[in-house]
């Protein structure tokens, strides 16, 4: 049955990339790359992976779409005819397509208890969770202890992502632009009072959703992508229902570039304390008295810090396109 | 034989359900303009849902997943409509007529 449906899924992912490539109209191809990360985070859950699949929906589905939109503000709707030679580019993919279908003639059936990923390090990491840190989600142990460096260097990727993609995008306002309070430009959706009543009634929802999938990591899916994903896309919704001049009044964009480095540093601070208190980088054994309890005080700070700096991240790069599609 | 019956309510629920979304699939493919298409499809977004969710929640009795799954039905009732509200209210701005008032146009 399992396979059967992940068949399906598979099927239809096949059908909204061939579409994708097709359309020339952009505006169609967001929204198809919205259902293709749904259908990926579909079958990410079928394949037991809770932690990815909530990852790809609420940042594939949610954010990236956003910010997509908000690219094509600037581009318009309509793909222009592309110059480049097409026999190479075909030649190319059909390379790397050989290349692909020839690696999978080699990899293990899915679920094969003698498949390499069942046999190195990741027995022993279930294992040893209990042991460390005695939490129930070995994935974010795995993800915040055992392979801390690894998040921390994502962390960092996400941090000089969003410092590439704010100097690309990040021209400042004009003088005096956000004073000017044009009933349009800084209301949003205020006039339709459907989406917004209904709006104002989720926010608070989205957001303690947001919470609950950062501090309850431990326990179920989730951590710090996730959440920053979520907080960042409740605050995106209210600054499409209520303009973002009142966003902004919120959280102004100064606050935001500091929870991009605020996020960073206390990860590296963290680790840092391990170094200090005479262990290794990112050892959180040494943060308590008691080893298991400092493992676990230390994975919900470095989730803090994810958290918090994908978070600012998502938010500076909207409101970034926001202002460039007004000025 | 209780469970008998709870499985016989929620397999009709699921039926039930299913074939209102295989309603609003045929409708949005066939309906002739914007307006209708998305009358068909929000369907899907309102009895399905609460049919099939429903016949979910009989299956997992009373627990903790039963009341998550009722909050889950109470956000999509919410954001569902809601969604085809905006919408809608977007292509009337947008200057999309109404196949009645397109009909009225050419009259």
């Amino acid at each position: 049955m399992t396979v059967l449906f992940g068949v399906f899924l598979l099927t239809l992912l096949v059908i909204t990339a061939i579409a994708i490539v097709r359309t020339r109209n952009l505006f169609v191809a967001v929204m198809l790359s919205g259902i293709f990360s749904l259908l990926i985070a579909a079958i990410f859950f079928l394949l037991d992976a809770a932690d990815v699949a909530l990852t790809e929906a609420a940042i594939g589905a949610g954010i990236s779409t956003v910010l997509f939109l908000s690219a094509l503000a600037l581009i318009g709707e309509h793909e222009q005819t592309p110059s480049a030679n097409r026999l190479v580019a075909l030649l190319v993919v059909v390379t790397t397509m050989v290349a692909i279908l020839y690696a999978t003639l080699d990899k293990p059936r899915l679920g094969d208890p003698s498949a390499p990923v069942q046999r190195h390090v990741g027995p022993w990491y279930l294992e040893k969770t209990p042991e460390y840190m005695d939490i129930p989600n070995s994935v974010t142990a795995v993800l915040g202890s055992f392979r801390g460096y690894d998040t921390l260097g994502e962390v960092f990727v996400v941090l000089t992502a969003g410092i590439g993609v704010l100097f690309l995008l990040g021209k400042a306002a004009p003088p005096g632009y956000y004073k000017k309070t044009h009933a349009a430009d800084a209301g949003g959706l205020r006039h339709y009072q459907i989406p917004r009543m209904v709006g104002r009634l989720l926010i608070p929802f989205i957001l303690l959703f947001g919470f609950y999938v950062q501090f309850h990591g431990e326990y179920g899916p989730g951590g710090g992508f996730q959440a920053g994903a979520i907080i960042a896309a409740a605050i995106i919704l209210y600054a499409l229902l209520e303009g973002e001049q009142r966003a902004l009044t919120a959280l102004p964009r100064g606050f935001l570039l500091g929870l991009i480095a605020a996020g960073a540093l206390l990860y590296g601070l963290v680790g840092l304390i391990g170094l200090v208190s005479g262990g290794n980088f990112l050892d959180y054994s040494l943060l308590s008295d008691d080893p298991v309890k400092g493992q676990q005080l230390g994975i919900i700070l470095i989730e803090a810090g994810v958290g918090i700096t994908v978070t600012g991240v998502l938010l500076s790069i909207f409101h970034a396109f926001a202002a460039r599609g007004k000025s | 034989m209780i469970a008998t019956l709870l499985d016989i309510a929620s397999w009709l629920l699921f039926l039930v359900g299913g074939f209102f979304v295989v309603v609003g699939g045929i409708g949005a493919l066939r309906m002739p303009d914007l307006y209708t298409r998305m009358h068909a499809a929000s369907v899907t977004d309102s009895i399905a849902p609460v049919l099939i969710i429903t016949g979910i929640m009989l299956q997992a009795g009373a627990t903790l997943a039963s009341v998550k799954l009722a909050a889950i039905l109470l956000f999509l009732l919410l954001t569902g409509p809601t969604a085809s509200n905006a919408l809608a209210s977007a292509a009337l701005l947008s200057g999309k007529k109404t196949i009645a008032a397109a009909a009225d146009d050419k009259d």
